[in-house]
């Protein structure tokens, strides 16, 4: 009996003990991200990216003199599988916060989960549904879709082109987009002509196509979708011999998508972060340094082209060290209210002021305007067509 | 007119893709009674290993025989670990290792290669032929001409050589095919290689049109499959008339209807073709002698 008694408060203190000393030294940030599945382009670079930086944050002491510990689930782009793994990140690992969600339906299912924690949540998910409207402690970094409208919309106006034809992906990304694009239309000046879909894994979209060749008074097609879909629209918009200019999505904005379609890239618009240009960005541009800084790093670390998605990751772990820092701890409820103090952070997806308002915290000028020209991004000015 | 032109190219598009898929399945199930659902990764495998090799230097024409090479050896390890320890078992449990089989072999390929899209350029480039006002890729071309032929090269080694009688004396009465000293296993076994080397064959020619990726697999091979059923299980003629006919079904659906239906009204109408006749177009009448 006695040696039982023993042996269980022996178990007891050694418990004790090493929770006490990993909570001492470490605080836990979680993140669920669809490191594989459909959407593993988003976030296969953003885990890389979260491990390489914690890693390195951690070398040079921490934050506030504790290190992180990354907690990473991959829900294979499972809304399902990312909702358990959110309960399984508030209530066994006990996370400080969480930088995660690569995906507008992943992120959409663990926002509840959050939102009862009252844990800081920022999502690398492009709808703006996560922040409209604002919950209280869910964040998220990487443009919205509403804001690619606005800003191919703007550049139609400047070549004077009112009429388009819209073709979406019928998958929560393409469908959110074109949710935004009409629903901004009207403001913008523009008429949406004609409207088709394709299914995401769909290898021939020429029927679409053909249709909206034959739509009346079609001046120019707005793509919204990610992943091979578009790189599939483009290529039969070329076979189709379309002449209108086409428009693709910040869906698609990373050298995969030119390397997928090929010669039939040539001439597409798109509307992206300043990380795919960042060699070409002028030097009296703020983003440069930190671009810069953050494609070489990944390009010499993982041997791949840098993406945007990665990007965002970055933001979204470097805007919740810094207001770590200037909240002095992970406290959750300081930690969600210096978040949303961030103010003028230089990131790779743009200058980010939140406020109680905006949980995102970037304008129209975080977005460049790019065109696909022999294989490479070139940048096209905000003044000129 | 130039519309229904451009609807009926793009159906024959996608249509010889489900085509070249369908017909891989048929030689497995002839030999073996077994619908292989790993058929979809021999051809994720076809596409995937020509790229990567291609990657690592080696010429493309090259690296796409090599891919051709190592998805047989894939498709022969299928049946030596796979199927071959279990052949006393019933066909219902050989498909579920086959679809097993096929969740494996997409893990690997997603450790082994990466979760990116790839593609491979065409073999006759990529500037469409315009026809009456509607244009279609010379790939297409390609592989409805691949897929017609390896259906001939089926039905001469099937007919016409003693190997293949082998193969139709094995589907119909394994223990019969035995007891007149033909290797069944050896004979199985072949099938799933020839498969594989189909498979693979077809992701090397429909990956241009495509892309390709390592979770392809799962989508062609349900194609295929409905394809096969439309067509007439067994039959490779059917699996390719299946497979064009469900392609066409689809671009008409999309062109005159809405892209979001396409799908619904393929299988409604494959449903329909299925209630008239149950074993699909150019399947035989199945018929039990007592």
């Amino acid at each position: 009996m006695i040696q039982k008694i023993t042996i269980a408060t022996l178990l007891i203190g050694l418990a004790a003990s090493v929770t006490a000393g990993s909570a001492a030294a470490q605080v836990k940030v979680g993140a669920v991200l669809s490191a594989s599945g459909p959407a593993s382009f988003l976030g296969d670079p953003e885990r890389k990216t979260l491990e390489m930086y914690v890693e390195d944050i951690n070398r040079q002491g921490g934050v506030n003199g504790q290190k992180l510990q990354l907690v990473v689930y991959d829900d294979g782009g499972d809304a399902n599988a990312a909702r358990t793994f959110a309960t399984r990140l508030v209530e066994e690992d006990q996370v400080a916060a969480m930088v995660g969600g690569t995906t507008t339906g992943t992120t959409l299912a663990m926002i509840p989960v959050f939102e009862d924690a009252q844990i800081p949540f920022i999502s690398l998910a492009g709808a703006v549904q996560i922040i409209e409207p604002v919950r209280k402690w869910v964040f998220k970094t990487p443009h919205t879709d509403r804001m690619a409208c606005e800003k191919i919309f703007d550049d139609l106006k400047r070549r004077k082109l009112t009429t388009v034809a819209l073709i979406s992906g019928t998958d929560a990304f393409g469908k959110s987009m074109r949710d935004q694009c009409v629903a901004v239309a009207p403001k913008a000046g523009i008429t949406i002509a004609h409207e088709e879909t394709y299914g995401p894994a769909d290898s021939e979209m020429t029927p679409q196509l053909t249709k909206i060749k034959a739509a009346a008074g079609v001046q120019a097609v707005v793509c919204a979708g990610f992943g091979q879909g578009p790189a599939i629209v483009t290529r039969n918009y070329r076979q189709l011999g379309i002449e209108y200019p086409l428009y693709q999505s910040h869906g698609v904005a990373s050298k995969q998508f030119i390397s997928l379609a090929g010669t039939a890239a040539n001439g597409v618009r798109l509307p992206a972060a300043a990380l795919l240009v960042a060699s070409k960005l002028p030097d009296s541009d703020r983003q440069k340094p930190v671009v810069v800084g953050y494609q070489n790093i990944f390009e010499t670390k993982t041997g791949q082209p840098v993406s945007t998605f990665g990007g965002h990751a970055y933001d979204g772990l470097m805007i919740l060290v810094e207001a770590a820092k200037r909240a002095g701890s992970f406290d959750s409820g300081k930690l969600r209210d210096e978040i949303e103090r961030t103010k003028a952070y230089v990131g790779t997806g743009g200058v980010v002021t939140m406020s109680p308002n905006d949980h995102l915290g970037l304008d129209l000028s975080a977005f460049r305007l790019l065109e696909i020209k022999d294989g490479d991004w070139i940048m096209i000015p905000d003044s000129a067509s | 007119m130039a519309a229904f032109l451009q609807f009926t190219f793009s159906g024959l598009t996608v249509g010889a893709v489900y085509a070249l898929v369908a017909v891989g399945f048929t030689l497995i199930y002839n030999a073996s009674d077994v619908v292989n659902f790993a058929q979809g990764e021999f051809v994720m495998l076809g596409g995937m290993v020509t790229i990567f090799l291609g990657y690592a230097g080696i010429p493309l024409p090259l690296a796409a025989a090599l891919a051709v090479l190592i998805t047989t050896m894939v498709g022969l390890a299928l049946y030596r670990f796979g199927i071959a320890p279990a052949r006393d078992a019933s066909a219902v449990t050989l498909i579920i290792i086959t679809i097993g089989a096929s969740i494996f072999l997409r893990g690997m390929a997603e450790i082994i290669f990466d979760k990116r899209f790839h593609s491979l350029p065409a073999l006759f480039g990529n500037d469409p032929i315009r026809i009456g006002g509607a244009s279609i890729l010379p790939q297409t071309v390609v592989v409805l001409a691949s897929a017609l032929l390896i259906v001939c090269l089926l039905w001469a080694f099937i007919g016409r050589t003693l190997y293949g009688k082998a193969v139709v004396a094995t589907s119909s009465n394994r223990m019969a095919a035995t007891l007149v000293g033909i290797n069944t296993r050896t004979i199985v076994g072949t099938c799933f290689a020839i498969s594989a080397a189909i498979g693979a064959i077809a992701g090397v020619l429909v990956t241009p049109i495509t892309l390709t990726s390592y979770n392809v697999g799962t989508l062609l091979a349900l194609k295929g499959f409905a394809a096969i059923m439309l067509g007439g299980i067994g039959s490779a003629m059917g699996a390719v008339v299946g497979g064009v006919l469900l392609g066409l079904f689809e671009a008409f659906a999309a062109g005159y209807l809405s892209a979001s239906y396409k799908d619904a009204v393929a299988f409604v109408v494959i449903l329909a073709v299925l209630f008239a006749m149950p074993q699909g177009l150019f399947g035989k009448r199945m018929v039990e002698r007592v």
